[in-house]
């Protein structure tokens, strides 16, 4: 079939398709339309029975907490494959740390000055994020990845981030596995102190105020935790590990 | 449907294509960071603040990040043999 024979086949089918498309758009009801039994019995619950005002976080970490256990551990199965295909391919301990050691060249200006600004406040805004999940949109995931980014964001101005004591990159490895242990605990837990697993077993409070809503907190800041520590381990693997100043202390 | 959602619904469709017919996988990569932006606008138009969120700091950094960065590994592999 010659070229011209080919465009002018291709051109009619994606005119036909587009037709249908255009006419099945148009033929849909409209947005929010029609509202279904779940979209008003959920929100109604978390608040009665929860004490929740974020029915989104209501539902994804208490009503239908379990398939929030399986993304979780979703998040931590990659992060750990990432480092462990990254590590393996990585030459040589001393090639790996000279090259961990090589400096980047100095980032602009503007750079610094933006890193230096905003590296407290995102902070804080991620963390303002994972604790009000349960009160306004937001949550454990959302606020996990603007602590990643506010790691990233101080990396990108060129500070590299170091701990006496310690080495950065293990103490994010524990935070990882910590944040994934401390969900299938609460899950566990369910089963131990109610009736079944991801039960929400803590007193509910009042709604509105920090400590209402059970469990839900408490996952929040397991998965914020577990997140932030899963995405920032993944980009210090991709960077071969110079996101953490991890010199070894005579200490 | 809102003129703003309309708007929202276009940015999408504009960004999208424009990430596919980059010819430079880098500039790509920075093009699908605007893709990733304008899918969190989508989102919030459409009463989803929480994905929204998610999306804002995932499509925009950490996927581009990611990205770059095994584009980098990718070269140093190849250069090196």
């Amino acid at each position: 079939m010659s070229t011209g024979a080919r465009r002018a086949l291709v051109v009619a089918g994606l005119a036909g398709l587009g037709l249908l498309a255009v006419w099945a758009v148009t033929g849909l009801p409209d947005f929010g339309h029609p509202i279904g039994r779940y979209g008003v019995l959920a929100p109604q619950v978390a608040l009665a029975k929860r004490h929740v005002t974020d029915a989104v976080g209501g539902v994804t970490f208490d009503l239908r907490g379990l398939d929030t256990l399986g993304e979780e551990l979703i998040l931590f199965c990659a992060a750990v494959g990432a480092t462990v295909l990254l590590r393996a391919e990585r030459p040589g301990e001393e090639e790996a740390t000279e090259e961990s050691q090589r400096v980047p060249p100095r980032p602009a200006g503007a750079l610094r000055a933006l890193g230096a600004g905003l590296g407290g406040p995102l902070l804080v805004l991620g963390a303002y994020v994972v604790v009000h999940g349960h009160l306004t949109p937001g949550g454990g995931f959302q606020g996990g990845v603007i602590l990643a980014a506010a790691v990233l964001l101080v990396y990108a101005a060129g500070q590299l981030i170091g701990l006496e004591h310690v080495r950065a990159t293990t103490l994010v490895e524990l935070a990882e596995a910590i944040g994934a242990a401390a969900f299938v605990i609460v899950a566990v837990g369910g089963l131990v102190f109610a009736t079944a697993a991801m039960a929400n077993f803590l007193p509910f409070g009042t709604s509105g105020s920090l400590l209402s809503g059970g469990t839900i907190p408490v996952l929040n800041i397991a998965v914020g935790v577990e997140v932030a520590a899963g995405i920032t381990l993944i980009l210090t693997e991709l960077l071969g590990r110079a996101l953490f100043d991890d010199r070894e202390e005579d200490s | 449907m809102t003129v703003l959602q309309v708007v929202a619904l276009a940015a999408v469709a504009v960004t999208g294509t424009a990430t596919v017919l980059m010819r430079d996988v880098v500039r790509q990569v920075v093009v699908l960071g605007f893709f990733g932006l304008a899918l969190a606008v989508l989102f919030l138009v459409f009463a989803a603040p929480d994905v929204a969120l998610s999306q804002i700091v995932v499509g925009s950094t950490v996927v581009p990040a990611m990205l770059l960065l095994t584009l980098v590994k990718l070269h140093r592999s190849r250069r090196d043999g």
